[in-house]
């Protein structure tokens, strides 16, 4: 038998892709499942992925729990668990639109759910953490269940196969969203599996990322002090639960979680302003065990926005483009001209310059 | 000429036709297909729209004109022949090149002209109207770059660590340079006399292609980066 993805390591090559309205305006999956066509040299049919971002307006009081099941008992079980700690308003098998370009699919199924006011009051803690920790804990424990999207008013869509076909399998084309992100995945010595495809996230945070992380190994044993279980060995895993950890649990901002993950070098920090230089250096001392090396291009999704990175090297392309209201991040421009023709401002962030894009508060 | 729509054509495929004209085409509509005029030593390709990774790589004595932006790895190792960029481009552009010449218009991403090299009557010239990423001629081992700074972006005219592992060639960065880091292992002097004297044909090709002033242009300042000869890389790598 075949290992399972996370038995194994896996480095990636990959591309990204993006796109975000400053006006909350929603957008079908058409643009970014076509951003994805040009760039197909980037992925080798063993993973695409896309998250988009307020999705489920009906249900948007709700956390959005999409699973991979193996079979029915296995979903039996992980229900049974959902049911001790959730209401469970609603519950489906995600639709699917069966194409030969994509095979051997798990059982995918979405729930929407509140937890139990008993369970948070019971465990003390907020429904944010309640949730990441359940996630976590399926993950790790339920054989057979893997939780690969647990925020409000978002979902990510993944499986193994190309990433445009990966969007006409999960017919992105019927949902809106204002803002999507995509992956087309490139992993170099793999089995491929469906949960090992991107985007990876944790509640509403989610990570498209191009690279390989050299540093993996040092991050996953800063992380997992902190009750985070990376069970898939893929670098992406790390940066998802690293983004929840320096954002929702220590306060970050998203400029000092950039400039943790992808901390200047200390030649560069002594050449800034004295006030500057001292935060540079105590988030660079403080959090140490998070500095990301290794080439990476990503895109941080979260409520209300997008952020870019590059590492410091910049050693993947990242371009951004703008048309109007909308903002356009990809690997290649190709990407950006595919969803929009006459994009303008098109540039190239320098490595580990955040480009964040937020959506106009109370549009979202 | 043959007019090619690359719409919906794969790379492999686009670089068929283009080998079939001899080169002498127009391409309309490209979007990202790769590889564009690879290897090919004669004709003129026109390239509309956006043009893949590795634009002009291997080149040996065609020429390609962009009207528009190129991505990564423009003139790839190319050897003879002419890229010409109404734009910009992205990272790596002339890596590895060790002859013929690119002309941008616009910027340049990062590690521009990385490990460039010269051979024999071979003198690769990468000439940017902008500004460029850091790690500009990176490992540069031969060849010129040029940087004219004509951005209006107020940006610097390169990033961080320009030229470093440098070993041969030369860089012009048309700026003071007063702010700049350069590595121990290279000289930084303010260009003289002779070194406009190199330069000019350059310059006078990029207001040929692109418009400006030439002698505004040459007017400078411009910094010359060099290695330094008495404090060569050497063992390196082995003891010998």
């Amino acid at each position: 038998m075949r290992p399972l993805e996370g038995q194994v390591r896996i480095p990636s090559g990959c591309a990204i892709s993006a796109v975000i309205s400053r006006e909350g305006r929603c957008m079908s999956g058409e643009g970014i499942v076509a951003s994805m066509v040009p760039m197909r040299e980037r992925s080798n049919g063993l993973g695409g992925g896309f998250a988009g971002y307020g999705i489920y307006p009906d249900y948007r009081e709700f956390f959005a729990i999409h699973i991979f099941f193996d079979d029915n008992s296995c979903r039996e079980t992980c229900e049974a668990f959902l049911k001790e700690r959730f209401d469970l308003v609603w519950a489906e098998e995600i639709p699917v639109r069966k194409i030969p370009e994509i095979t051997d699919e798990p059982l995918i199924w979405r729930y929407f759910a509140a937890p139990l006011q008993s369970a948070l009051r019971d465990m003390q803690v907020d429904e944010d953490t309640f949730v990441a920790r359940s996630v976590l804990k399926i993950n790790v424990a339920l054989k057979g269940c893997y939780v690969f999207s647990s925020g409000k008013n978002m979902g990510v869509f993944k499986a193994a196969g190309y990433p445009e076909d990966v969007g006409r399998f999960y017919r992105l084309e019927e949902y809106e969203a204002y803002a999507w992100t995509a992956h087309g995945r490139y992993p170099t010595n793999t089995p491929g599996w469906w949960g090992g495809a991107h985007p990876f996230g944790l509640l509403d945070y989610t990570v498209v990322h191009n690279g390989e992380i050299s540093s993996y190994d040092a991050n996953r044993r800063f992380i997992e002090m902190y009750g985070y279980t990376c069970t898939l060995q893929t670098d992406t895993e790390v940066m998802a639960y690293i983004a929840d950890y320096l954002l929702r649990r220590q306060g970050l901002t998203l400029e000092e979680l950039a400039s943790v993950i992808a901390a200047p070098f200390w030649s560069t920090i002594g050449t800034k302003p004295e006030r500057e230089k001292r935060q540079l250096s105590y988030l660079r001392a403080m959090f140490s065990g998070l500095l990301l090396t290794g080439p990476f291009s990503i895109v941080l999704g979260f409520t209300g926005g997008l952020m870019a990175l590059n590492d410091r090297l910049k050693l993947r392309s990242m371009v951004v483009g703008e048309k109007n209201d909308l903002v356009f991040i990809a690997s290649e421009e190709a990407a950006i001209r595919a969803m929009e023709p006459e994009a303008e401002h098109i540039w190239a962030p320098a490595g580990g310059e955040p480009v964040i894009v937020r959506v106009r508060e109370g549009a979202y | 000429m043959l007019h090619i729509n690359a719409s919906g054509l794969e790379a492999a495929a686009l670089n068929e036709t283009v080998r079939r004209g001899r080169g002498d085409c127009e391409i309309t509509e490209c979007l990202g297909q790769r590889f564009i005029g690879a290897g090919l030593d004669r004709g003129h390709i026109a390239v509309r729209g956006i043009p893949g990774n590795a634009l002009g790589a291997y080149l040996s004595g065609a020429s390609i004109e962009v009207f528009g932006n190129a991505q990564d790895a423009v003139g790839d190792t190319m050897d003879a022949g002419t890229i010409v960029v109404h734009g910009s481009i992205g990272d790596a552009a002339g890596y590895a090149m060790r002859g013929g010449a690119i002309y941008v218009r616009d910027s340049a991403g990062y590690r521009a002209g990385v490990h460039m090299k010269a051979y024999e009557e071979k003198l690769p010239v990468l000439v940017i109207g902008g500004r460029v990423g850091s790690f500009l001629g990176e490992y540069q081992a031969g060849g010129i770059i040029l940087v004219l700074g004509l951005h209006t972006d107020g940006k610097p005219i390169t990033g961080y660590f320009p030229c470093t592992g440098m070993h041969g060639g030369k860089v012009f960065l048309r700026s003071p340079c007063k702010d700049l880091r350069f590595p121990g292992k290279v000289t930084a002097r303010e260009a003289g006399g002779e070194d406009l004297e190199e330069i000019r044909p350059y310059v006078a090709e990029y207001c040929r292609l692109f418009g400006g002033d030439c002698a505004e242009i040459l007017a400078g300042p411009f910094t010359c980066i060099t290695p330094d000869s008495s404090d060569p890389y050497r063992q390196l790598y082995v003891a010998n």
